[in-house]
């Protein structure tokens, strides 16, 4: 039962297991273990990232395919939500038309790039993705009247999501609209990640990993190459999108920084490498290293500058400021020992 | 006479102005063994190109099974029935022994765009790919990876892959280059009895004399992209022509 739930895709690394089993229990138990507004909100942004990592990674890492236009998938769903609760007015149906249309739409778009450059050289497919993904970042931010443009967009969500609704006290938390938010968002994010672990270990995701090995005897054996890349590219922007809605219905809030800035995309990339490519798993590792660093890092430097003050240069380093320096350090640090990502190098044991 | 299953009809390439396959009419029947010999770089290995798609024609047509598949992709010309196995090792490295040859098993089942289901749940399928295994005598190796193996395993997993398309048209592109002595034995028994057994078409290019010999029904001879001989393999041995021109001291040899 629960190794066909995982897709039979275990862990394969006592260690790794241990790891998983910490994350899924934080993040499940979240807002009664760690009660707090901003512990909250990283728990929501680290069940967003790991899907929308695990989305690349169905691309990156099974298909051998690199995009760069997975945070515009990522906004079109949060678009879709903002745009569905501004035009049909705040409530469950606008949330479930604006997520729906927006993974609609991603999957379209996916489908019109791939066959356009999917058929060439994979180099071209990136060029093309980063082409569109620019192009579609200056409309959103030009077509002021109908995205906000810089600004943004805000507007109104169901009232059980949102702090407003009560509902009492549990294990002395108070419980309100944004726990069940938090457990809205965190269910959706787990079932599609079960749903990509499931397509990874399908037969299609087998012929994922054969294209990625070897296109030309994929090819030779009969699979057509072209409908397959095409189709991964689809799947993974409809599930980016519908990861941008889950996004958007917790900030309710939408801007081109939050969704489509091209420093998004490269965070996505970093998690993927960083947790380990073509393992899924990783996306849960790299995701949540990466929003904890982005989050506490600042806070642990400023801890560190202080008890260092008496010494010489030292407190300069580790200013908060400094954070970025330190998270390039990190990543250069994981890059070179463990090539294969966090999970590669715990399942090649020791 | 038995039906022609292929058929290459005036099939030409032409790379800048080198002609690297001049103009090949040739039909192969069902239930022969055509032996392709001739000299390296005589457009045996560009010929299979052609034939399997991966190279476009310049000139002329690929008919498979009456259908001319000229403008097909490999991808359309495996699914109808034509499968090769490469000169060149050409694996998926990274992939188990056995989930190499399950993918070729569930693209002939047609399963590849199953998305729900588990790979490792098409019980048939992995027992159709352990059966062939069985056959290469790699199965004590199913969970290996590929890149692991050794060559000549790599070779015998090779020709498992083109087993297990269980194509009309097989077509084996020195199958036992560079396997030991004892290995090569295990591959060119298999294509013994592919050859017994069936009512497909086998196409071998081949160096070994011997072995053409003993497996070959037909000989076809290609020199410098053209057809230089085509007949029964004692007659085309013995051929001044193919004797002169080119094949003399290997033959005397055998």
């Amino acid at each position: 039962m629960l190794v066909n739930l995982i897709s039979g895709d275990t862990p394969r690394s006592a260690v790794l297991t241990v790891l998983l089993l910490i994350v899924l229990v934080c993040l499940a138990g979240a807002p009664f273990l760690f009660p707090g507004v901003r512990s909250l909100e990283t728990a929501a942004t680290i069940c967003i990232f790991i899907l929308l990592v695990a989305s690349y990674d169905l691309l990156l890492g099974y298909t051998g395919i690199v995009s760069f236009a997975h945070t515009m998938f990522f906004g079109l769903g949060a678009y879709g939500v903002a745009l569905a609760s501004i035009h049909i007015g705040r409530g469950w149906g606008a949330l479930i038309v604006g997520s729906l249309s927006g993974a609609v739409a991603a999957a379209a778009l996916a489908l019109i790039i791939g066959l356009f450059s999917l058929r060439v050289r994979a180099i071209f497919f990136a060029m093309i993705t980063l082409a569109v993904a620019s192009a579609v970042a200056v409309l959103v931010s030009q077509l002021f009247n109908i995205t906000g443009g810089e600004d943004g967009l805000t507007y109104l969500i169901p009232r059980e999501l949102t702090p407003a609704f009560r509902m009492g006290e549990l294990f002395g938390v108070r419980v309100n609209g944004r726990v069940l938010n938090y457990y809205l968002i965190f269910v959706a994010c787990l079932a599609l990640f079960l749903l990509l672990l499931r397509i990874v270990n399908s037969p299609f995701g087998r012929v994922l990993q054969a294209i990625r090995e070897n296109d030309f005897r994929a090819e030779a054996i009969g699979y057509r190459v072209v409908w397959y890349r095409t189709a991964a590219t689809c799947l993974s922007a409809a599930i980016a999108a519908l990861a941008g809605a889950l996004y958007a219905i917790w900030l309710r809030y939408v801007g081109p920084d939050t969704t489509l800035s091209f420093e998004i995309m490269l965070d996505i990339l970093l998690m993927v490498v960083i947790g380990g490519m073509g393992t899924m798993y990783g996306a849960v590792l790299g995701a949540v290293i990466f929003v904890l660093a982005q989050n506490y890092l600042q806070n642990l430097m400023g801890v560190a500058a202080e008890a260092t003050e008496a010494l010489p240069i030292l407190p300069l380093f580790l200013d908060p400021n400094r954070w970025l320096l330190w998270l390039g350090l990190l990543f250069i640090l994981s890059v070179y020992f463990f090539p294969t990502g966090i999970v590669g190098r715990l399942r090649s044991g020791r | 006479m038995s039906q022609t299953l292929l058929e290459t009809d005036g099939l030409t390439v032409r790379f800048g102005g080198h002609v690297a396959v001049d103009a090949v009419s040739c039909a192969f029947r069902a239930g022969e063994l055509t032996a392709i010999v001739g000299p390296n770089g005589a457009g045996k290995t560009t010929y299979f190109n052609l034939i399997s798609g991966q190279i476009a024609a310049s000139a002329g047509r690929v008919r498979l099974m009456g259908e001319d598949v000229t403008r097909l992709s490999v991808a359309e010309r495996c699914r109808r029935g034509l499968g090769r196995a490469f000169q060149l090792t050409n694996l998926f490295p990274d992939l188990s022994v056995l989930e190499n040859v399950r993918l070729v098993i569930q693209a002939r089942h047609r399963k590849g765009f199953n998305l729900l289901s588990m790979a490792s749940g098409h019980a048939e399928i992995t027992t159709a790919a352990m059966a062939v295994l069985e056959r290469v005598r790699l199965s004590d190796r199913r969970d290996h990876k590929v890149s692991e193996l050794s060559h000549g395993n790599q070779r015998k997993l090779e020709v498992a892959m083109l087993i297990a398309l269980d194509p009309m048209v097989y077509m084996f592109d020195e199958p036992t280059a560079g396997m030991s002595v004892d290995e090569a034995p295990v591959v060119l028994d298999l294509i013994a009895e592919l050859k017994h057994d069936s009512d497909r078409t086998i196409l071998l290019v081949e160096h070994k004399m011997d072995v053409i010999r003993t497996l070959a029904d037909r000989i076809i001879v290609l020199h410098n992209g053209a057809l230089a001989a085509d007949g029964a393999p004692a007659e085309v041995m013995a051929s001044d022509v193919v004797q002169e021109a080119y094949m003399g001291k290997a033959l005397e040899d055998v």
